[in-house]
């Protein structure tokens, strides 16, 4: 359950073992993945490279071994991925399905000056990126391309962080490791604009699966922030398996945000990795508002001293949505700081889930570590389980965690009322704030032009006349 | 205060002092669990027939169960065919009719405990049930309290005088199949207590237990049933030692509660037993399972423990909150000290109506030890209006030991409000400064300020065990401050 203090290198199991792993019969779930594995590897970008061809083989081996987790692991109690499971998902080929830039621009930023990596099914898509405006000492392209040409560049950090050994979808996802963002960013660069990556799934009628794979090293001294979003021009059935790793280096500060609007009957489940080096500050921002069942996951290695991290997070759903926030903060040396707030609004017979465990380790003395999680049930039939967790084994630290779960305060929604404003806009304007403060943290303007956008337009399509409870 | 701060320096060298054995000849079932154990059990008992296919069910469904391991507790592997699940010390034929007949030995056991059972039917006007190893050797007060209908009396006796009563209720909170502990208390437990409160009377003193195990290599399975009628109210304690051995021994008990419309129960643990030595070698392993039953509308049920003792504790004290209107409170202290492990909290299940829920639970750990809490808040459907507070705090003495919180919300019903707090911390330089300034010495200061977090939980202790409390959190701590 706990993330190593260090980057560590994958264990080497006998390859004679992963061998028979490999042919060894699975269940019929996982034997779909498998065969996709056995037949498409070598069509995956980097082919032939000693490090990389391990890794996948050791990630696939690990898949078979795990399956799909059940909900009788601790870590998916609340999330079922059954349904999941039973669905063949075939490999997202590239495939525009009448994309245009015009269909493209209100999922981009604002900002004329920011800079924008478009995938399209998990594949990078040159034509509607825009990375002219990027600095000198900044690269930012294709994963894909990288392993192809110039592989080494990323081998002492790819699939080092994001651990697989017990967790099956980052397992898939190293396992088909091909395409996503690879974004490094040169020693004392400021970067003032945005870096938007936009992952959007053009559906087909199969169900597909793609599995965006981003690594983001940040070197000493640089700032930047980093938008990772992931919709979907129209509905349908498919499954986005996405692993970001970011490195921050000494000193750095780098925000990242993510908004996830899939569609109503996506799967999206994504793991961002976090490493932090000395006196760094790295802040998440985590927005889910689409989806059909959604797993979030965060983990940040606080790896040096003087580091700080805030992880906010904010997910509003309804309708039959599902969605799962776990997060991980690993205190793993000392004089660092965390701060993290989730809040979820839930409506109708949505259900949420929210894991968020801080771990202080022995040498971690002088943590000062704060967790809250809240959260606005609106209506009779959404659901929410919470289980914010502590887990220390230094003295000298100062650690909180609260949980609530409540409804619109009557008093506020009165007080509106007797100033003239009538009770389902003034639920409204509550709800609205409740979720602002986390948009709010953001401290890029036209990210949170964007997000305010989207925020409005998905609490519109909340049932607006019901009797309330 | 002055008296409990100024002696700290003394309760801290003190040893485990109720390390005694008592040599008394017992009646000793050898070692192993299978069909023939429980039904010699059954038979020592003699209890009814019912009563012993009830103990068979729960031994095969047992048989086929697996030790838990979710827990945050390490320990060795359990031989439950290695422990003797009886050992009762030899009696005259006719067991004891009062007082003066109990084995004087034993008595002389319970003098040294510090409750004289004499004494405190006179003074303290507690009724006493002691629960020496497997067996119920005393009951005090038992005449006075049968006078105005409470019924207070070793379980194997209740089975004998009033087996419908506990037929009735026998397993409705802790069924047969609830868990693996429980499931091998209902297939051998020994004996307990059984109280009875009839409707609308109110139970003029305190009910106390003790347990005590004392003989070696033996499991301890005792049974505890209190059942409060409509607008009736109980108060009962129970309080646990055991002797010193470099073995562990296994106590998994069952306590059972069920209140009815507006019946409250107040249910307070001082639990003591050995928590082995300095290095982690013996102790108990107590493996319990309580959960009360507010059925009726208006009841409540509050659970108060102080665990200072035990190598490891796994307890998670729970109330079924089903009768609308009805409160379930917990109140703990858990303290890991040396090599101890506990891991502790309580569930509280939200049915009714406006149910309502307070869990105040305050861990303490110093040297090596680990302490977890473990709280599960449920509210279901049907459960409008419920509402549920819970404050963990944890404080952290040295740095080789460990808090952990792991709570769980789970809520269904939109009405509810629930609120969880936790915190983490260590005592604070500039509180220990502040007292030190005033002339304090550091002991005393941190032993003011170890109560002062703990109040909150003392104070909802009866006044004798509220002092006792707090004594032994000073003994428990031995060596880790300063």
């Amino acid at each position: 359950m706990l993330g190593s203090a260090k980057p560590s290198p994958v264990p080497e199991p006998a390859r004679a073992d992963m061998e028979s792993l490999l042919l060894k019969s699975v269940s019929k779930q996982e034997e779909t993945y498998l065969d996709q594995f056995r037949q498409g590897q070598k069509e995956l970008a980097g082919w032939g490279h000693p490090w990389l061809d391990q890794v996948r083989r050791e990630a696939m081996a690990r898949f078979s071994g795990l399956g799909f987790p059940t909900t009788h692991r601790e870590e998916w109690k609340y999330t079922n991925v059954a349904p999941l499971a039973r669905i063949p998902f075939r490999p997202a080929g590239f495939v525009l399905n009448g994309l245009t830039q015009e269909k493209l621009s209100r999922f981009l930023l604002s900002d004329p000056g920011s800079s924008c990596l478009v995938f399209v099914n998990g594949h990078w898509c040159p034509g509607f990126s825009s990375l002219e405006e990027l600095p000198q000492g900044v690269y930012a392209g294709s994963l894909a391309d990288i392993l192809e040409n110039n592989p080494t560049r990323v081998e002492e950090h790819l699939a080092r962080y994001a651990a697989f050994q017990e967790h099956a979808f980052v397992a898939l996802n190293t396992a088909f490791l091909n395409d996503g963002a690879f974004i490094e960013i040169s020693p004392g660069l400021v970067l003032d604009k945005p870096i938007h990556l936009l992952f959007i799934s053009t559906v087909s009628d199969t169900a597909t699966v793609t599995h965006p794979r981003n690594l983001i090293l940040a070197g000493p001294s640089t700032q930047a922030t980093i938008f990772e979003s992931y919709v979907s021009l129209e509905d349908g059935v498919y499954m986005t398996n996405a692993v970001t790793e970011v490195v921050v280096g000494e000193n750095a500060v780098i925000t990242h945000c993510k908004l996830q609007e899939e569609s109503r009957q996506a799967f999206h489940i994504a793991t961002l990795q976090v490493q932090q080096a000395r006196n760094s500050t790295f802040a998440s921002h985590s927005i889910s508002l689409g989806g059909g069942l959604v797993r979030n996951e965060i983990n940040a290695v606080l790896g040096g001293e003087g580091i700080h991290c805030e992880l906010n997070g904010l997910y509003a759903v309804n309708g039959s949505q599902h969605v799962d926030n776990h997060t991980l903060v690993d205190h793993a040396q000392p004089h660092c700081t965390s701060h993290e707030l989730y809040k979820g609004i839930l409506d109708d017979k949505a259900s949420g889930v929210f894991n968020g465990s801080i771990v202080v380790r022995q040498d971690a003395q002088k943590t000062d570590a704060i967790q809250r999680n809240k959260n606005l049930l609106l209506s009779k039939d959404a659901l929410i389980n919470t289980k914010p967790q502590l887990d220390i084994l230094a003295d000298d630290v100062r650690c909180t965690h609260g949980a609530t779960v409540g409804q619109v305060d009557q008093e506020a929604v009165f007080y509106l009322r007797s100033r003239g404003i009538d009770e389902e806009a003034a639920r409204r304007v509550l709800i609205h704030g409740f979720a602002r403060e986390i948009i709010e943290r953001i401290k890029v303007e036209a990210l949170v032009t964007l997000l305010e956008e989207r925020l409005s337009a998905h609490l519109s399509t909340y049932h607006k006349t019901r009797e309330r409870v | 205060m002055s008296t409990q701060t100024s002696n700290l320096e003394g309760l801290i060298n003190q040893e485990y002092k109720y390390g005694f054995v008592t040599d008394i000849e017992a009646d000793t079932v050898p070692p192993g669990l299978n069909e023939d154990v429980v039904r010699l059990i059954s038979a020592k008992k003699e209890e009814p027939a019912w009563l012993l296919e009830w103990r068979l069910k729960a031994l095969h469904y047992w048989q086929k169960m697996k030790e838990p391991t979710w827990a945050n507790v390490h320990y060795q592997k359990i031989d439950y065919q290695a422990i003797s699940y009886y050992s009762a010390p030899k009696q005259k034929k006719d067991g004891p009719k009062s007082l003066d007949e109990v084995e004087p030995e034993l008595l002389r056991t319970y003098e040294k405990l510090g409750i004289p059972l004499h004494e405190q039917e006179k003074l303290a006007g507690v009724a006493v049930d002691a629960i020496f190893d497997s067996v119920s050797v005393a009951t005090t007060f038992r005449k006075k309290l049968e006078e105005i209908g409470v019924i207070f009396c070793p379980f194997s006796e209740a089975v004998k005088e009033y087996p419908e009563l506990v037929r009735r209720w026998l397993g409705t909170v802790v069924p047969y199949t609830d868990n693996f502990f429980a499931t091998l208390n209902s297939a051998v437990f020994s004996d307990g207590s059984f109280c009875y409160i009839p409707k609308g009377v109110r139970c003029p003193m305190e009910l106390s237990t003790y347990f005590r195990i004392n003989a070696e290599n033996t499991g301890q399975f005792e049974r505890t049933l209190i059942i409060a009628e409509e607008g009736s109210y109980v108060s009962y304690l129970e309080g646990c030692t055991a002797p010193m051995r470099d073995t562990n021994q296994l106590h998994a008990a069952v306590v059972e509660l069920v209140t009815l419309d507006n019946a409250q129960i107040r249910y307070a643990t001082v639990q003591n037993w050995y928590p082995g030595d300095k290095e982690g070698k013996g102790g108990i392993y107590n493996f319990v399972t309580k959960r009360g039953k507010c059925l009726g509308k208006y009841s409540k049920i509050s659970w108060t423990q102080v665990e200072t003792g035990s190598a490891i504790t796994w307890k998670y004290p729970g109330c079924i909150l089903l009768g609308d209107n009805s409160i379930g409170e917990f109140y703990s202290v858990a303290l890991a000290n040396n090599y101890q492990q506990a891991d502790t909290g309580t569930k509280m299940i939200h049915i009714g109506k406006n149910t309502r829920s307070t869990i105040i639970s305050k861990g303490i750990s110093a040297g090596h030890g680990q302490n977890t809490y473990r709280g599960k808040v449920a509210i279901l459907k049907s459960a409008e209006g419920a509402r549920n507070f819970s404050q963990c705090d944890s404080l952290l003495i040295g740095d080789k030991c460990g808090a952990h919180t792991f709570p769980y919300l789970e809520v269904k019903n939109s009405t509810a409000q629930v609120e969880h707090e936790a915190s983490t911390s260590k005592i604070g330089e500039d509180q220990l400064f502040y007292c030190q300034q005033r002339g304090l010495s550091t002991d005393d200061a941190i032993s003011m300020i170890i109560n002062g977090f703990c109040k909150e939980v003392f104070r909802e202790l009866p006044m004798e065990f509220a002092v006792e409390a707090q004594k032994l959190l000073g003994v428990s701590l031995e060596g880790s401050v300063g």
